[in-house]
């Protein structure tokens, strides 16, 4: 938004929310939700599941074709921002690539996503890479002063502190725990208690569910647990990697090589499939397995 | 925050570095005549006629014969990305045709445009109905046939390939194809029995630091000439990042300061040394706890895992204090995490994996 800002003035502040509608080659019809301004257009294609491809290939042959009507103050290119790239399809980043280069003249595309690994190599070529990294946890506890400052409100700096380590280097995660403790206590006192979003103490007592008791009952309660998650849209990788998480703090280091190496399989399993559960569930049954295989064993050698 | 959206007109060196194309500054803007500015030098720089495309002698000599007359096979490019497999025959074209008759006897579709089985039938059996002269409007002789470029051809079914093979068949007497695609295994075998084949290298760094050096002299760049071979090597082969990151490395420093190795790694993601032996350290370590810390340190510091693997392949490979066997326990996890990578598996779960395995085998292997 700055460097757009940077690029058209305040024109681009100017923005409208805009409903598109596309038909795909089967006659099916898509919407899909824009901001845009006169000059840019952001839209997060993966939106709209499989079907991306079409709305990539209209999306941007549609901006392009149009020229900037206003080319005597401005840039004469406009501004498509993808979103979460890393999660558009092979076929819709496929799409992608030459249209990039043909219609640089007129459309510029920026691109905005978490991790390269899943952007083809083509489109890698093409693009000027930007690592953003993190902030790091004084610049967050800096930021929280600033944010509280014009909200009119006093934060501690220990407090600030304390929220900038739990946030993991999310600064929006971050903001969102600073309101959580506002809502929770005002004014601040810098020992209040930083609460982790419901969601992960939910997780986390799934974790030591599965630790406490391994079997087929118990799986099943794991698994309308892990259910609930999913249909709370918490995405399936963030519930493997935390459960992994919790599930390693709570074992043996012999197993952890063992645990570890599952939990990358059954993820990667998930990608590839269609039904998250199912994996999650896989995972959970093949750490009950081993966890029990360990146990069994310790026991048989006391005796 | 607010400091940074309202100071629009001083261009800060953050600016820059995220945006090559802002850093024109708003007095450029006034001066329409500066347009030519915002061609990327990608674009600028793409080879106009076939004899500028470097390092890919054998498809030269041969569009070299057919551009003097004689007769053009169905062509198939490929090849890795950036090696100039759309110049070379975009140029080729140019050349046959010239200006004026390429709209009516090229057909250039790529994976951005609709290539269902329909199309392919449709869409080229209508461009390909029609029979070709073989004068140019202006009087000079041009070759009796049309062509049809499916660019980017791997991302086609094989439904609408097997439509093309049949196409193809059909109208050998009008119209020649040319399918460019990065893996020729992508391609059913029908189609590429019947095309002459051509393996596009990736570009040499002789022949690389040319032409770099080339626009650099073009641009008015300075650059040193260790940053030049960093260029090179972390470009592995695709002249068209190298470009990218000489321009994007020119704009991030001033005028008059040359291009260095750091901005080079700067702008490219490349993991320092320094980040590498942290690693290798927390390997040896034989904690969890600490593994994790490291993994969540790369991922927040935004370090792609495939950087961070083909960077630690490497050193694996050279690494002289484990064994032979050793090497290939975690070679054969790296194959395997590469893999899982690309077909989207979540980064810090490979990360840890991978890393896990390393572990096993400094600590524990042998
Ligand atoms: N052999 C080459 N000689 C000179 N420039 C090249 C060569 N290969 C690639 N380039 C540069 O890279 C850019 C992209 O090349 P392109 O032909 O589009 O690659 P691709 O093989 O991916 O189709 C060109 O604009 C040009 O600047
Ligand atoms: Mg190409």
């Amino acid at each position: 938004m700055c460097v757009l800002r940077e690029l058209y003035g305040a024109g681009v502040e100017k923005l409208r929310i805009e409903h598109n509608s596309f038909t795909t080659p089967s006659n099916k019809k898509l919407e899909i939700v824009t901001i845009s301004s006169n000059y840019h257009i952001e839209v997060n294609p993966s939106d709209v599941g499989i079907h991306d491809r079409v709305v990539v290939q209209e999306m941007i042959k549609n901006v392009a074709q149009v020229n900037q009507l206003d080319t005597s103050s401005q840039k004469d290119f406009k501004v498509v921002v993808l979103t979460e790239v890393d999660r558009l399809s092979r076929d819709a980043q496929h799409a992608l690539r030459r249209t990039m280069e043909k219609y640089m003249a007129t459309c510029r595309l920026i691109l905005v996503c978490n991790s390269t690994s899943k952007v083809i190599p083509a489109i890698r070529s093409r693009c000027l890479g930007i690592r953003v990294a993190a902030p790091s946890q004084e610049e967050i506890a800096q930021i929280l002063h600033n944010v509280c400052k014009k909200e009119g409100l006093n934060l501690p700096s220990e407090l600030a502190k304390r929220i900038a380590e739990k946030s993991q280097g999310n600064l929006r995660r971050a903001i969102l725990m600073c309101e959580a403790c506002r809502v929770q206590q005002y004014p601040f006192s810098a020992d209040q208690q930083v609460s982790d979003p419901d969601w992960e103490l939910f997780l986390r007592e799934t974790a030591t569910m599965i630790v406490q008791e391994q079997s087929p009952r118990r799986l099943l309660e794991v698994r309308g647990r892990l259910y609930e998650l999913l249909t709370h849209c918490i995405p399936p990788d963030v519930v493997m990697r935390g459960l992994l998480q919790e599930l390693l703090s709570n074992c043996d280091g012999v197993l952890k090589p063992e645990v570890v190496q599952s939990a990358a399989h059954f993820e990667h399993r998930l990608q590839c499939g269609q039904k998250a559960i199912y994996h999650l569930e896989a995972f959970v049954a093949r750490f009950m397995a081993i966890y029990k295989r360990f146990l069994e064993e310790g026991i048989a050698d006391l005796f | 925050m607010e400091a940074f959206l309202k100071g629009s007109t001083a261009s800060s060196q953050t600016k820059k570095a995220s945006a090559p194309l802002a850093s024109t500054s708003k007095k450029d803007n006034k001066d329409v005549q500066q347009s030519p500015k915002h061609i990327p030098w990608v674009e600028k720089y793409r080879p106009r006629t076939v004899e500028d495309v470097a390092h890919q002698d054998e498809v030269v000599a041969v569009l070299r014969k057919i551009l003097t007359g004689s007769d053009l096979p169905n062509l198939l490019f490929y090849g890795p990305p950036g090696t100039g497999k759309t110049s070379t025959i975009l140029a080729a074209a140019r050349s046959l045709f010239g200006h004026d008759l390429y709209r009516s006897r090229v057909l250039e579709l790529n994976a951005s445009d609709e290539r269902g089985i329909n199309v392919i039938r449709e869409k080229v059996k209508s461009f390909a109905q029609f029979t070709a002269s073989n004068t140019r409007p202006d009087g000079k002789p041009c070759p009796p046939y049309k062509i049809v470029i499916l660019d980017e051809a791997d991302s086609m079914t094989s439904a609408a390939q097997a439509a093309l093979r049949r196409t193809m068949e059909k109208e050998t007497k009008t119209t020649r194809f040319c399918l460019i695609c990065n893996y020729v295994s992508r391609i059913i075998e029908p189609i590429t029995s019947r095309c002459a084949k051509f393996r596009f290298k990736p570009l040499a760094e002789t022949v690389m630091s040319e032409r770099l050096k080339h626009i650099c002299k073009e641009e008015k760049v300075q650059i040193v000439e260790s940053a030049l071979e960093t260029l090179m090597h972390v470009s592995d082969g695709d002249m068209r990042r190298a470009v990218m990151y000489l321009q994007s490395a020119s704009r991030l420093c001033g005028q008059d300061e040359p291009v260095t190795e750091n901005i080079i790694m700067d702008i490219t993601g490349v993991m320092p040394d320094e980040m590498l032996d942290l690693v290798l350290k927390t390997c040896h370590s034989d904690s969890y706890e600490k593994l994790d810390l490291v993994v969540k340190q790369i991922i927040r510091e935004g370090y792609a895992a495939s950087q961070v693997l083909s960077q630690l392949h490497d050193r694996v490979v050279n690494m002289e204090d484990i064994t032979d066997r050793q090497k290939s326990a975690i070679c054969e996890k790296m194959g395997e995490v590469d893999k899982c990578l690309t077909d989207g598996a979540d980064e810090y779960l490979q990360m840890i994996a991978l890393f896990s395995v390393i572990m096993q085998q400094l600590c524990h292997g042998e």
